[in-house]
C-alpha cells in the first residue's frame, strides 16, 4: 500500500511513464453521482460522468490513481439524496460528489456538503440560493460550486437573445410569462419581469402553474386571452404536456425561453413533434462547435448509449474533469486543498470556458458568465432536429414556425 | 364565451374521467376488488400505445395499431391482476376471511407500484404522448377545439352506452349483475363464479385501457401520474357510492367540472382541491356516497 502511495506520489512529480504504471496498483478516487436515474435529464450525469473517467483513466488517470465513478439513484427525492450523500460520504469514502439537476435536491444536499466537508458540484440546479449561500457562509458552503447558470443569468441570456430575436427581427412588442412553481423560477421570473421591460417587451400577464398540472388548456386559454406576441417559459418539471397540448389546440403563439426537458434529444419522439417550432435555451447543442470538445462529446456520447446527451450530460462530463483537474493539483483529496483547487479552474469543457466566481461575488463559485466565458444559446426545434438560431456567430439556421403559430405583422 | 369553455373542456375531461372509473367500480361491484393498481393499468396502455406507434413510424395506420396493443398490454395486466394477485388472495385458505379485502388492497398496491416502476425504469418517467387519432382543430362557437378532444368525449360516451348494453341486455351481463347480488346463490344455479370473474376483469381492462389510450393522447402520460390517476378514480368512485354505476358517471361529471371551473376561474394550480373538501364532505355527511346503496 505505501509502496503504491510513494509511487502515485512520484509519478506525478515526474510525470506520465509512472503514472500509468502505478494506476494499476494504487485505489481508485471515487466521485459520486446523485440524480434521478429515471428521468432523462437525470440518467445524463451518471453516463456522461464514466464516460469522462474511462477516458480520463485510459490517459493514465490522476496522480497514478484511476477515476471511479459511484452512482446513486436519488428518486427525485431530496431525502433519499441526502442519504445517497451519506452514504457516498462516509460509508463508499468518495472525494467529490456530482449531484442532481433539480434545486431543491441541491438545497436540501448543501448544508451536508458543508458538514461532511465534501466538495460538490451541481451539473444542472439553477437557483439563486445555491451560491447566496456560498457568499453568505463561505467558511461552510465553500465546498459546494455550482456547475450550472444561476436563474438570472439564463432570464438575463433569454432576454439577450430575445432582444435580437423577437424585437429585432419578429418585431415583437408584448409577452405573458409562463413559468412552473418551483424554487429555481422565483429569480428567473423576477429577473423575466425586469429585464423584459428593458428591451421592449411589455409584459401583459405572469402565470405560475403547478409543477404537477396535467390539462393546461385553461392556462392556454387565459394566455391566449391577453392577446401576447410570445410566452417567455420557465419550465423544467413539466415540458411533454404542455408542448404536446399548445399544439394539439393550435395555440397561435410562439413559446421561447426555458424549456429543460426540450434539451433532450428524445423530446421530439416524446411529443410526437409537437415541439416544433418552440425555442429553448442550452449550453450546449450537438450541432454547434461551443468549445473543440462539444462535438466529439455528443457523437460519443449517442454511440455509447444511443441517444444526444441532454443539458446536464455535458455539464456532469465537464465536472468530472475539473474534479480531476483539482485532485492533481491538491495532490490528493483532502476537501479543503481541492476546493482551493477547484477555484483556481479555468478548463474548457464542453459548454464553454469554466472559471469560478470568487467568494465575494453575488455568484460565489458559480460560473463566470459572458463572451470568452459561457455564454448559452438558443435552440429551436425544426422538423425532428435542434436548430441553433443564437447566437449570430454560431447559428446554424433561421427562427422557422409551424403554420398554426402568428407572427405580428 | 368563458362559460362555453368551461362547458366544452370540462366535458371532455369529464367524460374521460367517467370511463376510467366506471370499469373501477364495475370489478368492486361484482368480484369486492378495491383494485389499486388501476392507474398504472392505465399508464401501461398509453405508454405501450406511444411505444408500439413510434416504432411503426409516422403513418396513419400506426395510431391504430399503437392504440390496439397499448389497450392489448392493458388486458393482459388486468387479468395478471386477477390471476396473480386478487384470485390467490380471496382464495388462500391462510389469510382470515374478514381480512381478506384488506389483503387485496395492499396487494393490488404493491402491484401497482410494480408495474409503475417498471414502466419508469424501460421508458423513463418523462411523459409520453401517444399521437391522437384525428389531428386538427374546430371552432365550436368560437371556441377553439381539437378534434381529438371531442373523439375522446363521443368515445367515450360510446364505450359507457355499450356496456350498459352488455350489462342489461346480455345472458352475460345478468350474470355478471347477478354476482354482485349474490354470488353464492348464482354457484347453486351452476354457475361457474371464476368465469365470470374473469369477464368481468378482462371488461374492465378493456376499459381501463382504452381509457389510458385516450388520456395519453389528450393529456400525455407519465409513470408519476400512476398514483394520481388511481386516486382520482377511487374518489369518484367514493364520491358516486362504491359499486354504483350510474353514481360513477354522475360523480365524474361532479369532478370533472368542479376541475375545470376552479382550474379557469380560481387558478389552475389548485384545481384538484376543491374536488378534495367535498369528498371530505360527502364522507362526513352521506358515507354511502352521492347515489350509493346501502
Amino acid at each position: 500500500m505505501r509502496k503504491a502511495y510513494l509511487a502515485a506520489l512520484l509519478g506525478s512529480v515526474f510525470g506520465l511513464a509512472f503514472t500509468t504504471v502505478s494506476a494499476e496498483a494504487a485505489d481508485p478516487i471515487k466521485i459520486a453521482t446523485i440524480a434521478e436515474t429515471s428521468a432523462i435529464s437525470g440518467i445524463g450525469i451518471p453516463n456522461a460522468a464514466k464516460m469522462a473517467a474511462e477516458e480520463i483513466n485510459a490517459a493514465g488517470g490522476v496522480n497514478g490513481r484511476k477515476i471511479e465513478i459511484v452512482a446513486y439513484d436519488d428518486h427525485n427525492s431530496a431525502a433519499d439524496a441526502v442519504r445517497a450523500f451519506q452514504r457516498a460520504a462516509q460509508q463508499d469514502k468518495v472525494s467529490a460528489v456530482i449531484a442532481s439537476y433539480i434545486s431543491e435536491v441541491v438545497l436540501a444536499l448543501e448544508p451536508w456538503a458543508g458538514r461532511l466537508k465534501m466538495p460538490m458540484i451541481t451539473p444542472g440546479a439553477a437557483s439563486n440560493e445555491i451560491t447566496k449561500r456560498v457568499r453568505e457562509d463561505y467558511d461552510h458552503m465553500k465546498y459546494v460550486f455550482h456547475g450550472y447558470l444561476a436563474s438570472t443569468q439564463i432570464a438575463d441570456a433569454v432576454c439577450e437573445s430575445a432582444k435580437k430575436l423577437l424585437v429585432g427581427d419578429l418585431h415583437m412588442k408584448t409577452a405573458v410569462v409562463m413559468s412552473e412553481d418551483a424554487a429555481w423560477t422565483l429569480p428567473l421570473d423576477e429577473e423575466y419581469l425586469k429585464c423584459l421591460p428593458k428591451i421592449g417587451i411589455k409584459v401583459l400577464d405572469h402565470i405560475r402553474l403547478s409543477p404537477d398540472t396535467t390539462d393546461f388548456t385553461p392556462i392556454f386559454n387565459k394566455i391566449e386571452g391577453s392577446k401576447p406576441d410570445v410566452i417567455i417559459t420557465g419550465i423544467s418539471h413539466v415540458g411533454v404536456q404542455p408542448t404536446v397540448q399548445w399544439q394539439q389546440q393550435q395555440v397561435p403563439i410562439p413559446m421561447f425561453g426555458v424549456s429543460s426537458q426540450a434539451t433532450n434529444a428524445t423530446f421530439w419522439k416524446d411529443t410526437n413533434g409537437a415541439t416544433d417550432g418552440v425555442i429553448f435555451n442550452m449550453v450546449s447543442a450537438p450541432d454547434v462547435a461551443v468549445t473543440p470538445k462539444t462535438i466529439p462529446f455528443a457523437e460519443n456520447y449517442k454511440k455509447k448509449y444511443g441517444a444526444l446527451p441532454g443539458y446536464a450530460a455535458y455539464t456532469a462530463y465537464d465536472d468530472v474533469y475539473m474534479w480531476a483537474e483539482a485532485f492533481r493539483k491538491a495532490g490528493g483529496t483532502d476537501p479543503d486543498k481541492v476546493v482551493a483547487a477547484m477555484e483556481q479552474t479555468d478548463h474548457i469543457g464542453t459548454i464553454g470556458r469554466i472559471v469560478f466566481l470568487p467568494k465575494g461575488d453575488t455568484f460565489a463559485h458559480g460560473m463566470r458568465i459572458g463572451d470568452g466565458y459561457i455564454t448559452g444559446l438558443m435552440v429551436q426545434w425544426q422538423k425532428g432536429n435542434p436548430v441553433t438560431v443564437w447566437p449570430d456567430k454560431v447559428a446554424k439556421g433561421k427562427m422557422a414556425f409551424p403554420s398554426f403559430i402568428k407572427l405580428p405583422q | 364565451m368563458l362559460a362555453l369553455q368551461i362547458l366544452i373542456d370540462g366535458f371532455a375531461i369529464s367524460s374521460l374521467y367517467a370511463l376510467g372509473a366506471i370499469g373501477f367500480t364495475l370489478i368492486f361491484g361484482v368480484s369486492g376488488v378495491l383494485n389499486l393498481s388501476h392507474g398504472a393499468l392505465m399508464v401501461v396502455a398509453a405508454v405501450i400505445a406511444w411505444w408500439v406507434g413510434g416504432l411503426l413510424g409516422p403513418g396513419t395506420g400506426s395510431v391504430y395499431v399503437g392504440a390496439a396493443a397499448g389497450v392489448a398490454a392493458a388486458l393482459v395486466c388486468a387479468l395478471a391482476t386477477y390471476r396473480l394477485i386478487a384470485s390467490p388472495i380471496q382464495k388462500s385458505p391462510s389469510i382470515p376471511r374478514e381480512e381478506k379485502e384488506i389483503f387485496v388492497l395492499t396487494g393490488t398496491l404493491l402491484w401497482g407500484i410494480m408495474l409503475q416502476e417498471a414502466i419508469a425504469y424501460l421508458f423513463t418517467n418523462n411523459p409520453k404522448t401517444v399521437r391522437p387519432l384525428v389531428e386538427g382543430v374546430v371552432m365550436i362557437l368560437g371556441v377553439r377545439t381539437p378534434h381529438n378532444e371531442i373523439l375522446t368525449a363521443v368515445l367515450s360516451w360510446a364505450l359507457i352506452g355499450l356496456l350498459w348494453l352488455l350489462v342489461n341486455r346480455t345472458r352475460m351481463g345478468k350474470s355478471l349483475l347477478a354476482a354482485s347480488m349474490n354470488p353464492r346463490g348464482l354457484t347453486l344455479l351452476g354457475f361457474e363464479l371464476s368465469n365470470i370473474y374473469l369477464a368481468v376483469w378482462a371488461i374492465y381492462g378493456i376499459l381501463a385501457g382504452i381509457a389510458g389510450v385516450l388520456l395519453g393522447a389528450f393529456l400525455g402520460v407519465s409513470s408519476d401520474n400512476a398514483g394520481t390517476l388511481t386516486a382520482s378514480a377511487f374518489s369518484i368512485v367514493v364520491l358516486g357510492g362504491l359499486g354504483s354505476v350510474s353514481g360513477s358517471l354522475v360523480a365524474a361529471y361532479v369532478v370533472g367540472y368542479l376541475e375545470t371551473l376552479t382550474a379557469y376561474l380560481i387558478s389552475p394550480s389548485i384545481r384538484t382541491v376543491p374536488v378534495l373538501l367535498l369528498l371530505v364532505v360527502v364522507v362526513y355527511l352521506r358515507p354511502q356516497g352521492l347515489l350509493g346503496r346501502r
